[in-house]
């Protein structure tokens, strides 16, 4: 076993596919010094023409990749900012996801966007600490939000790997997040595919990046009180709506926590679909963001909007209660 | 046949691809209508005249011409205007998509200007497969306004791109004039990237053709980008809505004005008029077999409206009961 970090593991992924296929390639801005700590070594090992830094043109370069994809390429980008992908979600939602049905099939866009900090780092204030994960989501662009170093690692693999486009969003808060793996046993996680990282039998959790780890907290906390089984989706798009589903069939109670905006968020789909088609015996309850939420820039305001982990406990501790 | 008369049967056939669909909006048979080329043939003709089959094209919302020109199926394009199973897109994509992969067509698109970073990403593609194969980015006046065109064009010319910049200048951006929308001049734009840049006559199809083959060249030989401005008057409406809408934006003076060179015309008395009547007849055929077609075509099922949505097969959830596409 070794200790690996979220942000190691997002590294040595795409060095990993970079090294296994010569179509990989990576663009993005400050990339060749690795100012984000994810294609650091990058350049020196695979060269400036696989390794390509851009100037400050969004729009263009997330065309251009998707050009290059059209061509054969499997491009890789990364975003320094949650908020850029406002300002490309005609080039990823209009363009790129569309191809191939509007062609009838002849296109693949094969190109993975990643946000290495998306949602708050605190004190990062309104334009830098979205996390509009739900919006791809929403339009069908494939979407992943890995919570654990050896989930970033598979995940990453597997967006790389896919034939359509995939944004992976790396939560700023998992960055730090540490675990002891065995380095050979890492591979590609499939999309769609959900996991329980602690089993429980009173309420389902579940928890969306890096609130995968606050979900555990709580879990701990009322270990004595509530029997909590924490569900991390690992890709909201396409969602693995039968581990939702077998999980709710033996708590029959939800609570879901999502750091996003409450108004048409990921939260709000999960409680629909739970509503329409699992039996819940109580009504569910959703910890997210306010409506419309800007992150404030003092640091209180910033995790007042923020989903904390005592709310999650309140909320878990309630919709156990109205059942009793 | 020669250069000349290959120049014209393009054209020509543009030409009458274009009336025959403006006659299918109006009999109901292509919906959502079309953005007429006719008057700007000479254009697309002159432009892929240029090119190998290998060669790269994007194109835009008036792009049946661009799509022809480069070698697609004037049947199955007809078929996919037309929305049926047998089109080039198989009715996924209609007039503002048309798409033939296989001729290097990575479609029309419905975004002005959306294209030009689509084409150079290809050509780097190309370049980094050691292939010379170069790109070609048709868009029109209004697209030299948005940003992301100006932002390709910085990328194409810093890293030496085998990108051709086609600007087809008809003087409206749907109803705005150029006079009202471009600030400087629209070669100005690129010769500020340092990309080499003509403005050319777009009714005459040698002339486009010249200009093409120079810049071709250019981008085979590793010389990076390049940029042609072709004028042209755009002969029918922005889109066939207009002739319902019935908006005024255009004198009777000027259309008339305009329509009074027609690029078909100009190249078409180059040539011996047998030669020419043999052409038109051979069209004439084609297009006549290209509408049987399409209206003979089996219409696309409904049941598979979400077919190819992704490349990998995955199916989303139902929205409302009508397909059967439930992941349980």
């Amino acid at each position: 076993m070794a200790r690996l970090s979220y942000l190691k593991a997002l590294q040595r992924a795409l060095s990993d596919e970079m090294g296994r296929d010569e179509a990989v390639c990576v663009l993005g801005e400050d990339i060749g010094v690795g100012v984000n700590n994810v294609t650091t070594g990058l350049l020196a090992k695979y060269g400036a023409q696989r390794v390509v830094d851009t100037p400050l043109s969004e729009q263009a370069f997330t065309s251009f990749a998707t050009g290059a994809a059209l061509a054969g390429l499997r491009p890789v980008i990364e975003f320094q900012i949650p908020s850029l992908l406002f300002l490309v979600f005609e080039q990823i939602a209009n363009q790129a996801h569309k191809f191939s049905l509007m062609t009838g099939g002849q296109a693949r866009v094969p190109v993975t966007y990643f946000v290495p900090g998306s949602g708050s780092r605190s004190g990062w204030a309104g334009q830098h600490s979205d996390h509009p994960y739900g919006l791809f989501a929403h339009v069908g662009v494939k979407t992943v939000v890995p919570a654990t170093p050896e989930d970033a690692y598979g995940l990453f693999l597997t967006a790389i790997r896919d034939d359509d486009p995939v944004v992976l969003f790396a939560p700023a808060g998992a960055l730090g997040v540490r675990a002891d793996v065995d380095m050979d046993a890492l591979g590609p996680v499939p999309l769609g595919v959900g996991r329980v990282h602690r089993e429980g039998t009173d309420v389902t959790v579940v928890a969306v990046g890096h609130l995968v780890q606050a979900a555990l907290a709580v879990a701990e906390q009322l270990a004595d009180q509530i029997s909590v089984e924490v569900f991390d989706p690992r890709t909201l798009h396409p969602f693995d709506w039968d581990g939702l589903a077998a999980s709710v069939a033996k708590t029959g109670r939800l609570v879901v926590i999502d750091d996003s905006n409450r108004m048409c968020g990921i939260a709000g789909e999960i409680l629909a679909t739970a509503a329409e088609q699992m039996r819940l015996t109580v009504p569910p309850k959703r910890v997210t963001r306010p409506d419309g939420a800007v992150l404030p820039f003092a640091r209180d305001l910033d995790l007042a909007v923020q989903p904390q982990q005592d709310q999650l406990l309140t909320a878990v501790q309630e919709v156990y209660k109205s059942s009793r | 046949m020669s250069e000349d008369a290959g120049l014209y049967r393009t054209m020509r056939l543009i030409r009458r691809f274009e009336e025959r669909s403006i006659e299918l909006v109006h009999a109901g048979e292509i919906v959502g209508g079309i953005h007429p080329y006719i008057g700007q043939e000479a254009i697309a003709a002159g432009v892929c005249a240029a090119l190998r089959e290998d060669d790269i094209i994007t194109s835009t919302h008036r792009g049946h011409g661009h799509v022809l020109a480069k070698g697609a199926d004037p049947v199955r394009m007809l078929a996919e205007l037309t929305g049926r199973a047998t089109g080039l897109n198989q009715g996924r994509g209609g007039s503002m998509h048309a798409a033939d992969f296989s001729k290097g067509i990575y479609g029309a698109n419905g975004i002005v200007g959306a294209g030009g970073a689509i084409a150079t990403g290809a050509a780097w593609a190309a370049v980094k497969e050691g292939s010379d194969r170069v790109a070609v980015s048709f868009f029109g006046d209004g697209a030299v306004s948005q940003g992301v065109l100006l932002e390709t064009f910085n990328l194409a010319a810093l890293w030496r791109l085998p990108v051709l910049f086609v600007c087809e200048n008809n003087g409206y951006a749907t109803t705005l004039t150029v006079a009202q929308s471009v600030a400087g001049s629209i070669t100005g734009r690129a010769e500020a990237f340092g990309i080499p840049a003509v403005s050319v006559d777009g009714a005459d199809a040698t002339a486009v053709l010249d200009a093409a083959r120079d810049a071709v060249a250019r981008g085979r030989a590793g010389g990076g980008p390049s940029f042609i401005e072709a004028t042209a008057y755009r002969f029918d409406a922005h889109h066939t809505w207009e002739h319902k809408a019935r908006v005024r934006y255009r004198s009777d003076e000027e259309v008339a004005a305009g329509r009074s060179r027609d690029p078909l015309d100009v190249h078409g008395s180059r040539l011996d008029a047998d030669v020419r009547a043999g052409i038109d007849a051979e069209v004439e055929a084609l297009i006549t077999e290209a509408v049987a077609y399409a209206l003979d075509s089996p219409h696309p099922d409904p049941a598979g409206a979400l077919d190819h949505l992704y490349a990998t097969g995955l199916r989303g959830r139902d929205g409302i009961g009508l397909l059967d596409t439930a992941v349980r």
